[in-house]
């Protein structure tokens, strides 16, 4: 019976609730099923069902068409509002301002939280999109590549931007499925001269191509500018900064004093976050115009690689069928000539623009991501702070519904349904989240010229982009009705009877997702605490790592030709001015390595080991004394000594790796060279500080400079002495401007990306903490207010100020401690993942778990506390007095 | 007279009102009907009959008793008026009056 109980045919039913009106349909149904099962039961079945049928048409009769038909008329002449009318808004609206009003610091405490909350996730949505769009405004976005290498050194897998000056002409000579090919060369500052101006400014050699590669947009001149191996294109902004308001186009301009360039076309200055950056662009073919020792070193040599070469694919080329063509390019230039060749396995690709910026990572020759890890991780932070600032808003809402809900009561008793509630409670939610946006863009106003320094960008809120607005909203409604949901279906389920009989108890049952919200949000605001303290920890042991040489006081100048024809008078005349204490040549800055080279050979070394990588730092003598490095053993090269010219200086690294028991005296080989071992260093660091150590070769070359380092007396204040200095310089280096550089300034940008992450972090996690405590501040007061009554007669029985404190605390500090506890190992795995990167890393210990939760505690305590003892001031007289 | 006039089948269904006094509602009134009468009663006749004689004032309503063969769907309980038992009575003394009138004559 019960799986096949006869029922009367459902379509009859929707029948009759079409006939009759709609009062009657319940009665008149009710007493045809009834019927029905009678008629089962003396009938059977089927006889039932056609009498069901009948009866039911029999109700098409006039008395209830007309009944019907006047219901209709009259729904349309009185219509039940619907719940998103014009009107039953302007209710929601009104009933939602008075509230506000009535409630002003819960209002400030919930627009004000929401409002942070949005203008973080809107500051980060706005770095995120700067970092996602770098590199999009270049018309051929999709094509472009960088060539780009895979090597073996010492078992190690490395890829490098670096590759030798032939390829660019072998891949547009050779290679079909290229479109445009540009060499380039690294960049560097350089003089340009006009006049008696001189400008420092930082451009680079490059393939004429490159205009239509990157689309550069030419403002003035001649749309092939580079051309002419004697031009010059310039940037709107150094065109006016050397010319001013003249038209640029046609004046001749001296490079680094040595030729005559004339100034073909100004093109627009490259956004920030664009990768290719340059004050001016030089022909390709100059630059073996102007140094011989290109036709000497590198115009045929497939061996090194000092040169970036972009190229376009042409459209419809599939990158992966290129990268095969092109793989071995390299390789089978250099098979001929050398075995370990072979060993290194020069492996050449083509990495797409669109991964430029933030897929630069490769890992044995894999590419595993790179700064998208911390777009990522912003992204999932915006998104915290956003759910925090939400819960704040559903925790105050909701703890304040006792308040409402007669208001919901009321409404229900009046007829409103539970979809108009709904409507209302969201629509005043998303009428906040508006006024918090509205206070959020101001927020974002103030704070973006900050936030721009901060991050080093030229980011704008897009007001003029539609689609700016579009996100703004969907964002606001978004908030809004995730903020609002929970108060929103919360609230319109209470029942109107009970409600209005004796309010409802938002017991024990409603307290504890309250709970679960603020642990969530305690959780989260933790989690970042911890992250942030182990940045900076790690930031600040890389800042206290030794780096076994002097950077105060130690300036470094670009060299040029003039300074190293006259370097012996310049360094008397430094010298006896008495603020410098000695100088030297090197080829490369103080506080970086440029040069890495194998193909060394020592006592005992296996073929193999001709592929192990050395730094490479080229220098002849008194770098060690002006660097400040304390020698181990040895000595520094000497004029002294007429052999030092094929020395060769190691650090302990080095070796280490060679296995040399006693260095000085030995003799190693190097491009088919004796070198001879006269001194070794400590392990300095020149590179990254959170790196290990590379072993370290310093060569005695005396034609290899980029840099003039100077020491300067140590006790002469530096800024003495580079007024002292600087026109020395001027006099023998008349074609540049005096450019220097502290090594302590350069050493300490090294820091810069982790300092940049870990300020970040520490804005946003102080916002988090922030708006979490402005949350429990809130709730606490709350709590406050609701236990009024018992606190009285606490007091009354005898309670002191320290008990109720007690009391009012004991709850918020439990749910601190349990966030405290999902906090750690979250933050404790993922910050392990973050030092997997560093080889020289801190490891995490239990203090700052502990000094977080003591930290938690105390503002815990000090948020609450305030509503605490307030609430245990009170006079229980006057608490107790009113009803 | 004065009173509404009553129909006779509304005139049936209000006398049936008022013997189920309480628990009189569309399907009982309908059986009790079909049981004296013999005649095939349809239920939408009734329930017009009543929602009829509810407007002209003779019976009144009011919802109770759902059961579970009803779909838990309430029944509209009927139950007379004071104006409807004077109506009754009414009538009942008209046709008195008019039986009484008529001249001996065996009509059995």
């Amino acid at each position: 019976m019960a799986n096949s109980s006869p029922h009367p045919p459902a379509w009859a039913d929707q029948l009759l609730s079409w006939l009759c009106p709609a009062e009657l349909v319940e009665e008149l149904l009710g007493d045809l099923h009834e019927q029905f099962y009678q008629q089962v039961q003396s009938l059977g079945e089927s006889k039932a069902r056609q009498q069901y049928i009948w009866e039911v048409l029999r109700f098409v009769r006039p008395y209830f068409l007309q009944q019907r038909a006047s219901n209709i008329s009259k729904s349309l002449e009185y219509p039940s509002p619907f719940f998103l009318s014009p009107d039953m808004i302007r209710n929601y609206v009104k009933i939602a301002l008075r509230n506000l009003i009535k409630n002003k610091s819960y209002s400030v405490i919930n627009i004000g939280g929401l409002a942070v909350g949005m203008a973080v996730a809107m500051l980060i949505g706005i770095w995120i999109n700067d970092e996602l769009s770098a590199n999009k405004h270049h018309k051929n976005y999709e094509t472009l590549y960088q060539v780009k290498m895979h090597q073996t050194f010492d078992g190690r897998r490395g890829t490098q931007d670096a590759i030798p000056f032939p390829l660019g002409d072998e891949l547009q000579a050779k290679y079909p499925d290229f479109k445009a090919v540009a060499m380039f060369d690294w960049g560097s500052n350089r003089s340009l001269v006009v006049g008696n101006q001189k400008f420092l400014k930082d451009g680079h050699f490059i393939g004429e191509d490159v205009i239509d590669m990157f689309s550069l947009n030419i403002l003035n001149g001649s749309k092939n500018p580079l051309k002419e191996p004697y031009s010059i294109v310039l940037t709107d902004e150094t065109a006016q900064a050397i010319f001013g308001n003249q038209d640029p186009i046609g004046k001749i301009l001296k490079l680094d004093n040595m030729v005559d360039l004339k100034v073909t076309a100004v093109v627009a200055k490259q956004p920030k976050n664009a990768t290719l950056q340059f004050d001016y662009l030089l022909p390709w073919q100059l630059q073996e115009n102007m140094y011989d020792w290109i036709k000497k070193f590198h115009k045929t040599n497939w061996g090194n690689n000092s040169w970036g070469v972009y190229v376009q694919l042409k459209d419809g080329i599939n990158p992966e069928q290129t990268n095969a063509k092109i793989k071995d390019v390299v390789l089978s230039h250099l098979s001929s000539n050398e075995n370990t060749v072979k060993l290194i396995k020069p492996e050449v690709f083509i990495h797409p623009m669109a991964k430029w910026r933030l897929y630069s990572d490769f890992t044995e020759g894999k590419n595993t991501g790179g700064f998208i890890k911390y777009v990522q991780l912003f992204g999932v932070f915006g998104l915290f702070i956003l759910v925090i600032a939400c819960i704040n808003f559903m925790n105050l809402s909701t703890a304040r519904s006792e308040k409402r809900a007669k208001e919901v009561g009321v409404r229900k008793a009046v007829g409103s349904g539970r979809e108009q509630l709904i409507g209302q409670f969201l629509s005043e939610s998303i009428l906040i989240a508006g006024m918090a946006l509205v206070l959020a863009l101001g927020i974002v106003l103030v704070s973006l010229p900050y936030f721009n320094t901060l991050t080093e960008k030229t980011m704008t809120i897009g007001f003029e982009n539609p689609i700016f607005w579009g996100i703004m909203i969907v964002f606001t409604v978004f908030t809004g009705l995730l903020a609002g949901s929970y108060p929103a279906l919360y609230l319109s389920s209470f029942n109107p009877v009970k409600i209005l009989k004796g309010g409802v108890h938002v017991g024990k049952s409603a307290a504890l997702p309250r709970k679960i919200l603020v642990v969530v949000q305690f959780t989260f605001s933790i989690v970042l605490m911890i992250g942030t303290i182990i940045i900076y920890q790690q930031i600040q042991h890389g800042k206290n790592r030794p780096i076994g040489f002097n950077n105060r006081g130690l300036i470094s100048v670009n060299s040029s030709k003039d300074l190293i024809d006259h370097l012996e008078a310049l360094r008397s005349e430094l010298l006896a001015s008495g603020v410098v204490s000695s100088i030297c040549k090197s080829n490369s800055p103080p506080t970086q390595i440029w040069s890495n080279n194998n193909g060394w050979e020592w006592k005992g070394s296996t073929p193999a080991e001709k592929s192990v990588l050395f730094s490479t730092i080229a220098t002849n003598f008194d770098y060690i004394k002006t660097i400040g490095i304390k020698l181990k053993e040895g000595r520094d090269f000497s004029r002294d000594f007429t052999t030092d010219s094929s020395g060769v200086i190691l650090n302990e690294a080095a070796v280490k790796r060679m296995g040399l028991k006693h260095p000085v005296g030995e003799i190693l080989k190097w491009n088919g060279r004796d070198r001879t071992v006269v001194g070794v260093i400590p392990d300095i660091m020149m590179e990254s500080p959170y790196r290990a150590i590379s072993p370290l070769t310093i060569v005695f070359e005396k034609d290899w400079v980029s840099f003039i380092c100077v020491r300067i007396n140590p006790n002469v204040a530096s800024s003495v002495a580079i007024d002292k200095i600087r026109p020395i310089f001027d006099k023998y280096n008349p074609g540049f401007p005096f450019d220097y550089k502290f090594a302590d300034t350069e050493y300490s940008k090294k820091f810069s990306y982790e300092e940049l992450i870990g300020n970040l972090s520490a804005i946003v996690s102080l916002l988090a903490i922030f708006i979490s405590c402005l949350g429990l501040f809130g709730l606490a007061s709350f709590m406050a207010e609701q236990r009024t009554k018992e606190i009285g007669i606490r007091k009354v029985l005898g309670a002191s100020v320290a008990n109720v404190w007690g009391l009012l605390s004991k709850d918020f500090v439990l749910l601190v401690i349990i966030s405290c506890l999902v906090a750690s190992p979250i933050a404790w795995y993922a910050m392990n993942q973050w030092l997997e990167d560093y080889t020289y890393k801190i490891s995490i210990g239990v203090g700052v778990f502990l000094t977080v939760l003591a930290m938690a505690l105390l503002i815990t305590l000090l948020t609450v506390s305030y509503q605490a003892i307030k609430a245990g001031l009170l006079n229980p007289v006057k608490s107790l007095r009113s009803e | 007279m004065g009173r509404a006039y009553l129909g006779e089948f509304e005139e049936l269904v209000l006398l049936t009102v008022a013997i189920l006094n309480g628990s009189a509602y569309g399907l009982s009134i309908a059986d009790e009907l079909k049981q004296r009468t013999h005649r095939s009663i349809n239920l939408s006749g009734v329930h017009v009959a009543l929602y009829r004689l509810e407007e002209k004032g003779l019976v009144q309503s009011e919802y109770g008793g759902a059961t579970a063969t009803r779909g838990g769907r309430r029944k509209r309980l009927f139950s007379i008026t004071a104006i409807g038992q004077q109506t009754l009575s009414d009538l009942r003394e008209v046709r008195n009056e008019l039986w009484a009138a008529i001249p001996t004559l065996s009509l059995s």
